[in-house]
């Protein structure tokens, strides 16, 4: 496939790297002449030097063709915002990744329909949260367009759902629980699915029912 | 009536002042707090240091209940951004952005953005200022 990369920086750089091992074709697009030359010694021709936020530049990287994909990786929020918009809606490239440097920023790009966004910080925040089990509620995938997530929960002896059935939990509304793992295997819920200490639940929960849900099976969070 | 500017240099205050001296009540946001002194001893409107990417700034500022905004901070995709929150967001009803590249200006009215393109207005004046001192027919050949 044709990928065009917007910013050669870490992130810009690794992806080409690996798009370019895997056999695809690849437009780096870099401004900063420092790093335009550097780049320029590893990759050769596959590197542009431009501003990737100006049409012309897009277009002399091949947007019109267009990319099967485009990746708008550069530092600023702002210029990976628009550089998507533009590629999408005026030139039709199926699918743009968008880099958010600022997760406060995430709110526009969803606003703004880029869906496909990828945070480091938010990733690693993701982590911590599976690292850190006593969090409750571990989110596992977000359905951006839904407004949903997918979360594992884990119940312990103390929480209030052990030894209930789930027809008798009062759940927030925006959730259900699908199913519950324990001793390897996977069940879906039923009404007359007995929670246990240990039950590893997947549930799927609108984002404003979520701390309602973790108050529903684990209690109160601890401080 | 109430109006957010964003943005407070030499394009930015002066709209400022213009919009406070027609009788609005306005509002203006700028990162550096130093910009203030572009609205002169006499300002009286609202100023909010801050990113205009921030929300809680734009939220100071009076955003929900701003009839108009201007958007004309010193970076292109900085007020392509901020202009659309504000209009999708906020349901202002007249956000004016300012852009000085004429392709994503142009690229950004078409999509129902009102762009304005600084750099658009210098070029007509300076072909009509040419075009008026040596006539419409060009240059005379030697």
């Amino acid at each position: 496939m044709y990928v065009v990369v917007a910013g050669g920086g870490k992130v810009g750089t690794n992806s080409t790297r690996t798009l370019l091992e895997m056999g695809h074709e690849v437009t780096l697009i870099e401004q900063r002449p420092d790093r335009f030359a550097l780049l320029e010694e590893e990759f050769g021709p596959v590197v542009m030097r431009g501003d990737a936020t100006e049409i012309y530049v897009l277009e002399r990287a091949g947007i019109a063709r267009p990319p099967d994909l485009l990746l708008a990786v550069t530092g600023d929020d702002e210029d990976n915002l628009v550089i998507s918009q533009i590629g999408k809606e005026s030139y039709g490239v199926p699918k743009a990744i968008a880099r958010v440097n600022d997760p406060r920023n995430q709110q526009h790009f969803d606003l703004l329909g880029i869906s496909l966004t990828v945070s480091a910080t938010t990733s690693i925040l993701g982590l911590v949260e599976h690292e850190m089990p006593e969090h409750g509620l571990v989110r596992l995938l977000r359905l951006q367009r839904e407004g949903l997530d997918i979360v594992d929960i884990q119940i312990e002896g103390h929480s209030p759902a052990a030894g209930t059935r789930v027809g008798g939990l009062s759940l927030p509304a925006g959730s259900r629980l699908i199913s519950v793992f324990r001793h390897g295997r996977t069940e879906l819920t039923e009404p007359s699915t007995v929670l246990r200490p240990g039950d590893q639940v997947l549930a799927v929960v609108s984002e404003d029912a979520a701390p309602a849900l973790r108050k529903a099976l684990l209690g109160a969070p601890k401080s | 009536m109430n109006a957010v500017v964003i943005g407070c240099g030499r394009v930015g205050s002066a709209v400022a002042k213009g919009l406070q001296a027609a009788g609005w009540d306005v509002s203006v946001v700028d990162e550096n707090e130093d910009a203030l002194t572009r609205l002169g001893p006499s300002w009286s409107g609202g100023f909010v240091v801050g990113h205009g990417m921030d929300v809680n700034v734009l939220e100071r500022a009076r955003v929900a209940d701003a009839d108009a905004a201007v958007v004309a901070t010193n970076g292109d995709n900085t007020n392509l951004v901020i202009g659309q929150v504000l209009e999708k967001r906020y349901e202002i009803p007249c956000v004016v952005v300012r852009v000085l590249d004429p392709a994503r200006a142009d690229f950004y009215a078409r999509r129902g953005l009102r762009t304005v393109c600084p750099t658009e207005t210098a070029i007509a004046a300076l072909l009509d200022t040419v075009s008026e001192t040596v006539g419409v027919s060009g240059p005379v050949a030697p």
